[in-house]
């Protein structure tokens, strides 16, 4: 009997096990599962902080559901070692697990830099797991002084839980501006001020070099004074496992649009991979669940005997911080690289639309209006739609589907999407 | 299966399908108690062209990119039913991000709905559909 195994056990490995299950309902899965959690809603941390969501509400799949899948899911345990050429995984407690195809889902884990003096910080937390939030949420009380060094998505969501729970939050970060990975300049002082506005404290194109016990010395030279610390500077792909039997490996596991890595046998997905990005022409990693899924699903389906292709992958996010929401997708051309810019701006809402040779290839959206709709802008992205096939003119003013031809309304309206 | 299907050359923009699909879903018994003098949030739109309009609700796709974007888990799939769990949705908008066709827009508070076909509410057939004026929203099975 084959024998399916999936290293981790986030939504990229409930994909893989959704989508070899569209295939064959009888070999058996083995998950193998850092965490002690059966799969949950990792981005929802920041909203159980704010009470939003519960740790009932935050699974991602039903309480059945590994069962229902026949899978047998190896809690607390860590893969250590892949021999491909026997087709088995060592665990940390020695236990051999043999695999017909396997899928590495590892995922990614925070970026530490070596600050001198951290081992004297009492509180310091990552915020990347269900566990990592529940001991930082142990740790504080309403006279908390948060420093949180990082003002990208994790840094800032966290923030936004903690906002309500504690006395005061300062987040520092070396980039000049917030959430400088999907947000230009305009568009993140466009943020900063909101967060501002909601008592959310930065240090920006400053951040700690040293700490001592209660103080962080920052590179300006000034100090901040915390209870808690937490660490969201970064996170790194988890590839070691492949990258240790000299498989291919760049800041993430390389993988093509079937998922495969570059050994026989061998599926990744999810935050640890590095495929192909469509807006980009390059390999990118594609860190957000959306693509985890997606890629997940695919490599699944391969594993299984299918044929599935998923090469539509693009950065895009939707994140709100205190009811203002922003929308990003694609890539950003300047007018030096051939870009060209569609802006309409009002005080509290921003539309940026980049396109190039023809192409939409991003887009920025802030504000609750702008962002309506915002998935028909998308799919000029990821469906790679020459702009010249629609009224593009009417799509800069609003996200609508008049501006497609009638015989591709009719497919949408009238047929079976 | 059945869905919801758009004779656009028919349509007269005269929005009723909104109405009664807020009137549908607002699990009230009187319309003018549900919806006099309120903002609406109905599951279907009217969208208007220079010279076309037609509602625009959820297609109920194939292979429903929503549920696989969905941060919280909260939509599935159940005979062929695009489904959220209201519960579970956290407002994140990420499925307004991911809909190709613009279908999903958030209610009065924050949370996310779409059209599920009145299904699980006290209408039992898609009331834009029974109370549209000219047929140019129909409910039927077209070859899946």
């Amino acid at each position: 009997m084959a024998q399916y195994v999936i290293i981790g056990n986030g939504v990229a490995a409930i994909g893989c096990i959704e989508g070899i299950r569209k295939e064959d309902t009888q070999n058996k899965i083995v998950v193998i599962s850092e965490e002690t959690h059966p799969v949950y809603c990792r981005p929802l941390i920041s909203y159980y902080l704010e009470g939003k969501t519960d740790l009932e509400k935050m699974a991602y799949r039903n309480p059945n559901f590994y069962e229902e899948m026949n899978c047998e899911v190896l809690y607390g345990r860590k893969a250590v070692k892949i021999d491909n050429t026997t087709k088995q995984i060592t665990l940390d407690d020695e236990t051999i697990i043999p695999y017909n195809k396997l899928c590495i889902a590892t995922g990614s884990s925070p970026f530490v830099p070596p600050f001198a003096g951290l081992e004297t910080v009492e509180h310091k937390y990552s915020f990347m797991t269900l566990d990592n939030m529940l001991e930082l949420e142990s740790a504080i009380s309403t006279d908390s002084k948060v420093l949180i060094v990082g003002a990208g998505l994790i840094g800032l969501k966290c923030a936004e839980g903690l906002k309500d729970r504690v006395l005061s939050i300062t987040v520092c970060d070396l980039a000049e501006r917030v959430l400088s990975s999907i947000l230009d300049p305009d568009c993140a002082a466009m943020m900063q001020r909101h967060l501002e506005a909601n008592g959310i404290q930065f240090m920006l194109g400053d951040s700690a070099v040293s700490f001592d016990k209660n103080t962080a010395l920052m590179k300006s030279g000034k100090t901040v004074n915390f209870d808690i610390l937490v660490l969201a500077v970064g996170v790194r792909a988890n590839t070691s496992l492949l990258s240790e039997i000299s498989g291919k490996v760049n800041r993430g596991i390389l993988i093509n649009n079937k998922m495969e890595a570059s050994i026989p046998d061998i599926y990744a997905a999810g935050d640890c991979t590095e495929g192909d990005d469509i807006s980009y022409n390059g390999k990118r990693v594609l860190a957000i669940l959306p693509n985890a899924y997606m890629q997940g699903n695919c490599a699944g389906i391969n594993m299984a005997g299918g044929t599935a292709v998923f090469d539509r992958a693009i950065p895009m996010n939707s994140i709100g911080f205190f009811g203002l929401h922003t929308m990003t997708a694609g890539s950003y051309y300047t007018a030096d690289e051939g870009g060209e810019l569609y802006e309409e701006k009002t005080e509290n809402t921003l539309k940026r639309l980049f396109t190039r040779d023809g192409y939409l290839t991003g887009f920025i959206l802030i504000g609750n209006s702008v962002t309506s709709r915002a998935g028909i802008y998308t799919s000029l992205i990821r469906e790679h739609i020459p702009l010249n096939s629609i009224n593009f003119e009417t799509l800069k003013k609003s996200a609508c589907t008049t501006a497609f031809s009638q015989e591709k309304r009719k497919h949408i309206f009238g047929g079976v999407v | 299966m059945k869905r919801v299907y758009v004779n656009e050359e028919w349509c007269l923009g005269c929005h009723l399908c909104e109405y009664n699909c807020a009137f549908a879903n607002s699990g009230k018994q009187d319309m003018t108690d549900a919806l006099k003098g309120k903002p609406i949030y109905p599951r279907i739109h009217i969208e208007e062209g220079e010279k076309i309009c037609y509602a625009v609700s959820c297609r109920h796709c194939t292979d429903p990119i929503c549920i696989k974007s969905c941060i919280a888990g909260a939509i599935s799939k159940e005979d062929g039913v695009v489904h959220i769990n209201q519960n579970k949705c956290v407002g994140c908008l990420t499925c307004v991000l991911v809909c190709p066709y613009g279908a999903l827009a958030p209610n009065e508070n924050g949370i996310m709905q779409k059209c599920e076909l009145c299904l699980s509410n006290t209408c039992g057939e898609p009331a834009c559909v029974k109370g549209c004026p000219n047929k140019a929203i129909v409910f039927e099975e077209r070859g899946d």
